[in-house]
């Protein structure tokens, strides 16, 4: 696992995706400049602040968690009272920019409170006590309506606030700077966690509790702390989604949100820092953008987790990072070619299934199954046979020719390969 | 008296649920020694170890470590009183190179404890020893190496490395020995030896021709009970440990 890399001098050189990273961040809002583009952004960092601190707990304690949206969520309701009761104040109080602190507060207090009896045990136990919290909490949510507002939520007003600069957060973009750079201060401080000891006996729980205490170290307190500071950034997250969306009701706090950091995390890697980093991003943007094109958007992201779980457990970063290992060394040498049909093969593959879905959405989902819809740019009628045949045939062929063709045709070569070294 | 004693157990019991496994055990270990603990199998080695060093509750008696009760702390706490042990199936954070293992087991001794506010890497008190460990146990070329993809007598090495790293006083090594070839057998003895010094030695061996090459003096255990402690040729001569262990073994 790429967990703590291994010793070495400091080379400033490496510093690089940290510079490159946010300056991207920050030029993006000037490419997509629509107010729903910028809201997506911003909706990716908070997402990015979350998922890296699920996986402090998945990743680096081997801590499954179902309920990480309550820490999330108190915080975001402990920000959003703060906001409402600076803007009863007529706009005095704290600055605007360190609500999300107030968040963080809230995260670290829930976080120590519900901590301390969650992490005796890892594993199942500690899974079940997740999951029957973060319900507790999404049912309080909905009984005391003081604090949490009931269903309709409670609203705040982000631009009757102070600001520590003097910006005026009405716009998007400047929230989304916010946004960018809370984001890069908690991805700093999480990657700087991982190289203590604190983080090092984490990984060192994870995979051995017992050599832990045979070491000195007591699992049950690494767990402890490693979730509290965990639940801290959780909190942060929330407090930043209260400034960009002025509206939290008790889906915050719900098994969806929980249910989608996991997801996120998971299909990004939780064995690498930047695992979390990708699969929220990716999984925001799918969120958003792919339920205006289609109502099975919810099956595709079920699909492509199960997809990851099965085929790819080291999530899309251990893919990636798997084969420019690979290439480094030197595989891909003379099959570059056999590799990038085995890609295309499996693309179509994957299209053909997305058509199949389409129209199995449309005949069963739909009020009047043989109206025309459009299907990939064509106007098909999916009562009609030849859609189906057409979308059959393009999926089977395509995932035909890359499991008995392109794959083997791979192996043989990487066979006659290594027979030639033999030799 | 000049010598005081390491450890001490008096009158300890162990049952699962009915089951007497561990049945009114006493046994003296002396500071600076190498106590070897012999016994057919079943008659309560593990257990005795999973006692001693707080992987298990004592049913009944009492654990003393230099004169402190430690029979009803976990086992991190016994370790932090300065007790540390091996385990007789190779028990390492697989995931980790040498030098990560190292580092992880000198980090409590050299006072890091839970600290999320500086860098391990950063700590060079922390580097030197893992380094001095490293070539101490042969494994400087496999610094880097993760700790599963070592042969089993190099995770074997590496372990006891872990298990001495800890900074402990009293060490507990069971069967560090098994599953291996006469030489590797034999290195691993050697670097016991040398990796151990000053410190007290409590093993549990089958390997007769180790046990005699490596133990001041020996305990044999039969059936839950200690049925005899002395030095090698007393224990030789012993007539109930011949015909308990000895008798048995080697015909």
């Amino acid at each position: 696992m790429a967990t703590n890399t291994a010793a070495g001098g400091f080379n400033p050189l490496k510093l690089w995706p940290w510079v490159v990273v946010p300056l991207v961040a920050i030029l993006l809002p000037f490419i997509f400049d629509s107010g729903h583009a910028i809201n997506l952004l911003s909706h990716m960092g908070i997402a990015i602040i979350f998922a890296l601190s699920y996986n402090m707990l998945l990743g680096n304690t081997g801590l499954l968690s179902f309920g990480h949206a309550v820490y999330y969520g108190l915080g975001a309701y402990v920000a959003m009272h703060l906001l409402r009761s600076i803007n009863d104040a007529g706009g005095e109080g704290l600055p605007l920019e360190l609500l999300p602190l107030v968040g963080a507060g809230a995260g670290l207090f829930f976080g120590i409170i519900f901590g301390s009896f969650s992490v005796r045990r890892a594993g199942v136990v500690f899974a079940m006590i997740t999951l029957g919290l973060g319900a507790l909490v999404h049912s309080s949510s909905l009984m005391f309506t003081d604090f949490f507002g009931g269903e309709a939520g409670l609203f705040g007003d982000r631009t009757y606030a102070p600001s520590l600069f003097g910006i005026d957060y009405g716009p998007s973009r400047n929230v989304y700077f916010l946004v960018v750079a809370w984001a890069l201060i908690a991805a700093v401080l999480i990657y700087l966690l991982r190289k203590t000891p604190l983080g090092w006996m984490a990984n060192a729980v994870r995979d051995n509790p017992e050599r832990a205490q045979f070491v000195g170290y007591n699992p049950t307190i690494v767990r402890f702390i490693q979730f509290a500071l965990s639940a801290l950034f959780a909190g942060l997250a929330g407090g930043l989604f209260v400034i960009t969306d002025e509206i939290v009701n008790d889906e915050v706090v719900g098994a969806i949100q929980s249910g989608a950091v996991l997801l996120g995390t998971y299909i990004g890697g939780i064995g690498y820092f930047v695992g979390p980093i990708v699969g929220a991003t990716l999984v925001t943007f799918l969120e958003s953008s792919l339920s205006a094109y289609t109502e099975a958007w919810v099956l595709y992201f079920g699909l492509l987790f199960i997809a990851i779980v099965m085929f790819a457990p080291m999530g899309l970063v251990g893919i990636a990072h798997l084969q420019y290992l690979n290439w480094k060394a030197g595989g891909w040498k003379g099959n570059t070619g056999i590799r990038l049909y085995i890609l295309l093969a499996g693309l179509v593959g994957i299209f053909g299934l997305i058509c199949v879905i389409e129209l199995s959405y449309h005949y069963f989902r739909s009020w009047d199954p043989s109206a025309p819809f459009s299907l990939m740019g064509f106007t098909v009628n999916a009562t009609n046979a030849l859609p189906w045949l057409v979308s059959f045939g393009i999926a089977i062929i395509g995932f035909a020719l890359m499991l008995f063709h392109a794959n083997p045709m791979l192996k043989r070569k990487l066979g006659a390969k290594s027979d030639g070294g033999n030799a | 008296m000049t010598t005081r004693n390491a450890l001490e157990l008096k009158g300890v019991k162990k049952n699962f649920g009915r089951a007497e496994i561990i049945r009114g055990l006493n046994l003296e270990v002396h500071e600076h020694e190498r106590h070897v603990i012999i016994g057919p199998n079943g008659a309560g080695k593990s257990t005795l170890f999973n006692l001693i060093s707080g992987r298990m509750k004592v049913s009944d008696g009492t654990v003393k470590l230099f004169d402190n009760d430690i029979h009803n702390l976990p086992a991190h706490k016994v370790n932090r009183m300065g007790l540390s042990r091996s385990f007789q199936v190779t028990n390492l954070f697989q995931n980790m190179t040498v030098m990560q293992n190292l580092r992880c087991s000198l980090l409590w001794s050299e006072g890091h404890k839970y600290a999320f506010w500086k860098s391990v890497l950063g700590q060079d008190a922390v580097t030197e020893r893992a380094r001095e460990l490293a070539q101490r146990l042969n494994l400087t070329e496999q610094a880097d190496v993760p700790a599963s993809l070592l042969t089993y007598a190099q995770q074997r090495s590496l372990e006891i490395g872990c298990t001495v790293a800890s900074g402990a006083k009293v060490i507990l090594l069971d069967e560090p020995t098994a599953g291996m070839s006469r030489t590797e057998a034999n290195d691993v003895i050697q670097l016991i030896q040398r990796m151990t010094g000053e410190n007290t030695l409590v093993v549990v061996e089958h390997d007769l021709s180790v046990v005699f090459e490596l133990a001041d003096r020996i305990s044999v255990l039969v059936y839950g009970e200690i049925i005899a402690t002395g030095t090698p040729e007393e224990i030789r001569n012993n007539a109930a440990v011949q015909e308990a262990y000895l008798g048995t073994e080697v015909h």
